[in-house]
């Protein structure tokens, strides 16, 4: 059968079609593997939300959902403001030095304005979300307890500027979002105008 | 000539038919002393076929967007005939396909089929058992329930955690970013596709083991013991001996199945979890979300390693290892001996051990994590981890240490001395009650002395197999 056949020349054939045929495979695998991106709709239902914070009074919560996730704006109290600087010790990252947050996040209150708090209200640890429990020092969370957020699956904590404590499952402080004023009763969440 | 005999002539001169028949039932040997825990390979491939066709039927009304899923599995409840027991028949049979391939699984722990010569067959079944829970997982979104969506949030989560690639692993996963109704459809179209491939491993399974042949409690080989016809003197034929067998097992499985269905389909909220009769919610989490209680040991495993140096990966790598470890059994096996009979008393110790141990990461994985709960399954990871890695040193049978051994060893006393460590010293100690804390140090310290060091002083002795199957 492989009488007079040159080897060499059949071993080089084979060779390069096994490779230009290994090529179109990746290549054909390319729009399969692509396809499970988010699509141009889900990129855009990731557009910047607005929302009104006119009507919330100090110490409320109020939710809005950007690329389907829950945003958390909270207008703290001065008492509030006045209780972070204290529990630095118990933090683990008080002062937002992991590169996870924009520039405008690495102050004490984790804001472009003080009293207004814009975060995604999603544990880093697991993407749980965590219950809003501003009561003071309730029965179940310890008389320590300021004021802050509990995450309800695997017990992460974080106070009133989204800062995880130390010792919880959660390895970091929860994620602030893009975002800007573009009034005073008025908040852009998803743009910061490139700021970040 | 009979027209029945001309017809499989005609079939068996295109087609192998007679061929594979008498291949793979009527003329293949099975061991004659199979026991009680044989019937359950047979009972997963029927739970398999249960699952297909209960599927195929469930996804001719069920509706796979996030805006109708949840009302479509009302739908199928309420409203489509017979729609509740095709239902439930699939719930259940998810549950009780791995009731069964556990069962299956401890056999062949227990009997040593995954030792040599039937590695492969191992192998596919530990694919299996891989294929089975990326097809649960997918499944458990479909009713698109508040369990369904967060369980599937912090399962997909988990990918995240790893380092560089982990956020746009997540993000690719789900196609979006956060799990929604491309999630959903895509995960529909795979819980389709696996099942399918399934099969195709199962059928690599049998035809690895009837390359080999079948294991027994004995763990002798039968086809070492032939008559003067080629045929071994401990076999007897699969059909009609072992079919017949295996439908009194199907019998008496379809009475307890059928009961569950019928009186206690939702098995107090571990076959069907509580939360997810309401609809998927992603602004609010369930007060309590723990996965299906199949999944349950790894998450335990997952929950009881701590985050360290800012990342959550080191929880998710013992989980994948604690999966991994059960491809790697044939070569951590050293023993001599196959079946449980023969072994070691270490062997034997150790076995019931990691039975119970699995059993309570169980437990403790379906139960919210408290600080005394976190500490016993940190305790029984490493327990789990010993069964596996310390096998090499306690079933090994000569006196002679190999590097590799000493490597198991070594990493296993490592591991063991740094949470105690971490339970007494780290930061001020872990936190939890005095009584937990010195009961799980003297469990941990206990486990290490009988797992690691005994084997390391006096080896491992197998009893004589003998060289018959005693009955």
């Amino acid at each position: 059968m492989s009488e007079g056949a040159d080897m060499k020349k059949r071993r080089f054939l084979t060779a390069t079609t096994s490779v230009i045929g290994a090529v179109g495979v990746v290549g054909v695998a390319v729009p399969f593997i692509a396809s499970w991106q988010p699509s141009t709709r889900a990129k855009a239902a990731g557009a910047p939300v607005e929302a009104d914070i006119s009507k919330l009074g100090p110490g409320e919560l109020l939710r809005v959902k950007w690329r389907g996730k829950p945003v958390w704006i909270l207008r703290r109290t001065e008492k509030n403001l006045e209780d972070l600087t204290t529990l630095d010790p118990k933090l683990a990252d008080p002062a937002s030095d992991m590169p996870q947050q924009p520039d405008y996040a690495k102050n004490p209150h984790r804001s472009r304005k003080p009293e207004i708090l814009v975060a995604v209200g999603i544990c880093t640890h697991l993407g749980c979300s965590p219950t809003f429990r501003p009561d003071v020092a309730p029965a179940d969370l310890g008389p320590e307890w300021l004021g802050g957020f509990y995450c309800p699956c695997h017990g992460s904590r974080f106070d009133l500027a989204g800062r995880v404590y130390s010792g919880v499952p959660a390895p970091t402080n929860l994620v602030i979002p893009p975002y800007q004023f573009l009034d005073d009763n008025t908040v852009l969440i998803g743009d910061d105008g490139g700021a970040a | 000539m009979s027209t029945m005999q001309n017809l499989v002539n005609w079939i068996d001169d295109r087609f192998p038919m007679t061929k594979v028949w008498n291949e793979h039932l009527a003329q293949y040997y099975a061991p004659k002393n199979f026991n009680f825990w044989y019937f359950f390979g047979s009972l997963a491939l029927l739970v398999l076929v249960n699952q297909i066709l209960t599927g195929v039927w469930l996804a001719m009304m069920y509706k796979p967007s996030a805006a109708d899923a949840f009302a479509s599995v009302e739908y199928i409840m309420r409203d489509v005939e017979w729609g509740w027991l095709i239902r439930y028949m699939h719930s259940t049979g998810a549950s009780a396909f791995f009731i069964v391939i556990y069962l299956h699984m401890f056999r062949g722990i227990l009997y040593g089929s995954h030792k040599k010569p039937r590695e492969m067959v191992w192998l596919f079944g530990t694919v299996i058992y891989v294929v089975m829970m990326a097809t649960a997982f997918m499944g458990y979104l479909l009713p698109w329930g508040q369990m369904s969506f967060w369980g599937a949030q912090v399962i997909v989560n988990l990918f995240q955690a790893i380092p560089v690639i982990g956020e746009d692993l997540s993000v690719w996963i789900r196609g979006d970013y956060v799990i929604s109704d491309a999630t959903l459809n895509r995960f529909f179209a795979l819980h389709f596709l696996l099942p399918f491939i399934l099969a195709a491993l199962v059928f690599l399974h049998i035809v690895a083991l009837h390359k080999v042949g079948s294991n027994n409690p004995d763990g002798v080989e039968i086809k070492k013991n032939k008559d003067e016809n080629g045929i071994p003197k401990d076999g007897i034929p699969f059909h009609p001996y072992y079919t017949v067998k295996d439908i009194v097992g199907v019998v008496v499985f379809l009475m307890f199945f059928a009961g569950i269905i019928f009186f206690w389909p939702e098995a107090n909220g571990y076959f069907l979890e509580k939360p997810n009769f309401e609809p998927a919610n992603p602004l609010k989490t369930p007060d309590h979300i723990a996965p299906v209680w199949y999944f349950t040991p790894f998450y335990a495993i997952l929950r009881a390693v701590p985050s360290f140096a800012g990342t959550q990966v080191w929880g998710v790598i013992a989980m994948g290892v604690s999966i991994v470890a059960f491809f790697l059994l044939p070569w951590l096996d050293k023993s001599n001996a196959k079946s449980i009979r023969y072994k070691g008393p270490l062997f034997k110790y150790a076995l019931w051990v990691f039975a119970i141990t699995f059993a309570v990461l169980g437990y403790l994985g379906v139960v919210p994590a408290t600080e005394n709960g976190t500490m016993i399954a940190q305790m029984l990871t490493l327990i789990y981890f010993g069964f596996f890695f310390l096998m090499p040193t306690y079933t090994r049978e000569t006196s002679d240490k190999t590097t590799m051994t000493k490597i198991y060893f070594l990493a296993m006393a490592v591991s063991t001395l740094a949470t105690l460590y971490y339970w007494w010293l780290f930061e001020g100690g872990a936190a939890g009650s005095m009584g937990v804390k010195l009961f799980v140090t003297a469990i941990a310290a206990g486990h290490f002395i009988i797992f690691g060091i005994k084997p390391w002083a006096k080896p491992e002795q197998s009893k004589p197999v003998p060289e018959r199957v005693t009955g």
